[in-house]
């Protein structure tokens, strides 16, 4: 009898094995993938070639993806001016000054944020956002906007990526111990210098971490982005013009992508060139945030 | 006194913050039920587009529904057969703090992060490489892998909060590492159950990596090879119409969409309150 | 009781936490540049009674707080007590030692840099001098601008001790300061304790028989929220008039 319990157990140690080591290679088999998709174009131009030039014009060959790499950094920066801020005061509040009843009142709706599809974002993104920065916003900086732009992009991708860093400012902060809390206040400060030069100096990496986090998020985005940002392959001069980012292309021209050789090896080149920064982006915060999970116990 | 009026100051910006993202969640809510709710009629949840569909005539979304129906239980089934082994193996048979349990953990968490077009290019290059058309099949599959890190992260998550003195309980009695997993696994139930309704909601709308792989057809697919449309790809498509009948169906779309993802929360929210009751 | 003059004076103090009557009608006086310890088993509100002193008791939730605490004669509790003017007047001392996040000159320096202390040359002085106060000074001059983290725990209680002086209390609590330090390092902290004496008044909770007999002049043994007795430390060591007290300090006398 023993022994078939023991064989079991074997068995599915092994399998298990299997599973979780073929779970871990995965990150490797992705980026190998969109690697070895790349490699015509890459063998076709060089790396900086591809990079810093802004033609784009697939029929042609050339494949110049500044604008699309242009497009996302802008998305990126406006998303994170604003959510940055944002989610800062939020998650001060929620930790060190609101009542406990308040603090469970308000999570809910914060995780509820998150879990809403980005194509929802986009709906509304059109019908909010766009209307609003054309005539709320645009009309006091610039002749024209059509709404759709890196302004309208960057709003919508803010809005996603606050939940994201609420939730992780507020485990770093609730490392701190009390006990370091006391001991400011206790000199006399008040809560907010205690925030100031107590809670916010010791949560520094995880704060980091959590911005570096939802860089990579913000990086990613595809559709709701898409639906407001107004898909000009030009590299913005304002937050008022339309722009392109990079999974933005992607996601565009995945039809076309059979039509020209080295159209689908630039779009593969795209992927991989997203799955790298992410990548490491990612990484590195974890590796972080795993740090200051275990100096705390 | 300027001390005072510093803290303040900056105590206002916070509730300012604070009430304006419950504001904007209200919003996007109200925003969607009221474009929404006028064009959702019963035709549209419980019919297939007819002829003309697309220029404002007759039907319905029910393809693209049970579309992301059969994907979101398809890749969740699948996600479950790979994650559960993974989470029982980091957390029962592995060593404590082995290097494989960590690096897995690592690992997980990255691909948690990358973004789903990613998952959606490299779901389209193992489509091509094994001959697969766009399909039901390549995309359940590509969803399954968007799928697994959500899975394997919650499920750890819960896991590592049960104490050891359970699994020791088990061992003392001579028992195996198996039988201490299927202890876990009842432990953790409710845990379970949290990950398996993450995963739904993720997967019911992510649209960028069904938009390669799945394909899309006015028909409800009856088979693996044939392609699907999916809600997210059918709110997405018809928002581009220029026709306003075809756009506020794809109101009418997002707001079924936002109904169940919401159901789908509240859901998550009543099992993992059942769990953690000291949290915060 | 006691015919010194009371630095901090309680009256008929209840403090109910979560509904739990955790403190119940506390009436003492503190003497005024004395140490009081405050004895008693785990749980009984001796570190609550010590928190009420400098109201941090109030960032707990739940709390609801009635009676009085004089200081001075004035009401800790009234509602036009200034909190962090107050908080400056007592210092505290935890069990563990908190440094702040930045380096050992800074830890010091942080109190007067909040109430408003700029000049560079009037810090320096103050660093050093309580630095000094601590016997730290010469362990550390060479390195004020390391963080405070580096140094060992018992010199980090010592700052921390050095942080609290250099607002200049009037008044220093001590909730078990030495339970994590080794001997030798409890030793310096009670020696500092007596030298102390001399300026502050000192109220401190301690587990430690043998320590409340070193250090302090008077001791309350406080059961279950109660005081039962309060007196010298002779009187209350030795000669212990309540049955409960008796029993306790047993295991000290035998």
């Amino acid at each position: 009898m023993k022994n078939i319990r023991l064989t079991i157990d074997k068995i599915t140690g092994n399998i298990f094995l299997i599973f979780t080591l073929l779970s871990t290679v995965t990150v490797l088999l992705i980026g190998v993938g969109l690697y070895y998709k790349s490699l015509p174009i890459l063998q076709n131009s060089s790396l900086s070639s591809l990079l810093l030039s802004a033609e784009w014009k697939p029929f042609k060959s050339a494949f110049g993806f500044l604008s699309y790499i242009a497009g996302t950094l802008w998305v990126t920066a406006i998303a994170i001016i604003i959510a940055l801020p944002v989610s800062l005061l939020t998650a001060i509040y929620l930790s060190e000054y609101a009542h406990a009843k308040v603090k469970r009142a308000l999570l809910p709706p914060i995780d509820l944020l998150s879990g809403i599809p980005p194509v929802i974002y986009g709906v509304w993104g059109v019908l909010v956002i766009v209307p609003f920065v054309q005539e709320k916003l645009a009309v006091h900086f610039v002749e024209f906007s059509s709404g759709y732009s890196t302004l309208a992009g960057g709003i919508v991708l803010a809005i996603m990526i606050i939940p994201l860093i609420i939730s992780i400012l507020l485990e770093v902060f609730n490392t701190v111990p009390d006990g370091l809390r006391e001991a400011s206040l206790s000199v006399g400060a008040t809560k907010w210098e205690t925030i100031k030069y107590v809670l916010l100096k010791k949560s520094r990496p995880g704060i980091i971490a959590a911005v570096v986090l939802a860089i990579s998020r913000a990086f990613g985005e595809t559709i709701a982005v898409l639906m407001v940002c107004g898909n000009i392959p030009e590299i913005p001069h304002s937050i008022f013009d339309s722009c392109y980012p990079l999974p933005a292309l992607i996601a565009n021209n995945y039809g076309e992508m059979l039509s020209v050789p080295m159209y689908e090896s630039a779009l593969m080149l795209a992927a991989f060139i997203l799955f790298i920064i992410i990548f490491l982006f990612n990484a590195i915060s974890r590796i972080i945030l795993y740090r200051l999970e275990k100096n705390n116990g | 006194m300027k001390r005072k009026l510093e803290e303040q100051f900056f105590k206002a910006l916070m509730i300012l913050s604070t009430l304006s993202i419950s504001a904007v969640l209200v919003m996007i809510i109200w925003t969607i039920t009221s474009r929404g709710a006028s064009s959702l009629t019963w035709d549209i949840v419980s019919k297939v587009p007819e002829g003309g569909f697309y220029i404002g005539k007759g039907g319905g979304i029910l393809n693209a529904i049970i579309g992301s129906i059969y994907i979101t239980i398809g890749a969740t089934l699948l996600g479950l057969m790979v994650s559960i082994p993974v989470v029982l193996y980091i957390n029962v048979y592995a060593k404590k703090n082995a290097w494989l349990a960590t690096t897995t953990r690592l690992a997980a968490d990255i691909l948690f992060g990358i973004p789903s077009i990613v998952y959606g290019a490299f779901g389209f290059t193992i489509m091509i490489y094994f001959g697969l058309k766009t399909s039901l099949l390549a995309g359940t599959i590509t969803v399954t892998l968007l799928v697994i890190p959500i899975l394997v992260r919650s499920m750890d998550e819960v896991m590592r909060l049960v104490p050891d003195d359970i699994g020791n309980a088990v061992y003392s009695l001579g028992g195996t590492r198996w039988e201490s997993a299927k202890i876990l696994i009842r432990q953790c139930v409710p845990g379970i159950i949290t990950a398996i309704l993450l995963s739904f909601g993720r997967a019911i709308g992510d649209a960028a990596c069904v938009l390669f792989t799945a394909g899309y057809t006015d028909s409800i697919p009856t088979s693996l090879d044939q392609p699907t449309a999916t809600l997210p790809l059918a709110i997405f498509f018809q928002l581009s119409s220029p026709i306003e009948e075809v756009q506020n169906r794809a109101y009418a779309a997002a707001l079924i969409l936002t109904i169940i993802v919401l159901l789908i929360s509240f859901t998550a929210k009543y099992f993992s309150k059942k769990l953690s009751k000291n949290k915060i | 009781m006691t015919t010194e003059k009371p630095h901090i004076s309680v009256k008929n103090l209840n403090v109910h936490i979560d509904g739990n009557h955790i403190l119940k009608n506390i009436s003492i006086d503190i003497p005024d540049k004395k140490i009081t310890s405050f004895i008693g088993p785990s749980g009984c509100g001796k570190t609550t009674l010590l928190k009420t002193f400098n109201r941090l008791l109030d960032r707990q939730g739940n709390v609801e707080i009635t009676g009085q605490v004089l200081v001075d004669g004035e009401d800790l509790y009234s509602p036009e007590t200034e909190v962090t003017h107050l908080r400056k007047k007592m210092g505290l001392l935890s069990q563990r030692p908190f440094p702040l996040p930045m380096n050992i000159y800074d830890n010091v320096a942080y109190g007067a840099k909040i109430h408003g202390q700029r000049n560079k040359k009037e810090l320096d002085k103050i660093v050093e001098h309580y630095l000094r106060g601590v016997s730290l000074w010469d362990e550390v001059k060479d390195r004020l601008k390391e963080p405070a983290t580096r140094l060992s725990i018992g010199q980090q209680q010592r700052l921390c001790l050095a942080r609290g002086l250099a607002v200049e209390p009037e008044i220093i609590l001590g909730d078990e300061p030495t339970s994590a330090l080794d001997p030798i390092s409890t030793q310096h902290i009670e020696e500092l304790f007596l030298q102390l004496k001399d300026k502050y008044t000192l109220v401190l909770v301690t587990h430690i028989l043998r320590q409340a007999r070193r250090v302090s002049d008077y001791i309350a043994f406080i059961y279950m929220g109660e005081i039962i007795e309060f007196g010298t430390t002779e009187e209350v060591l030795l000669n212990p008039k309540e049955k409960l007290t008796k029993d306790y300090v047993k295991g000290y006398i035998s």
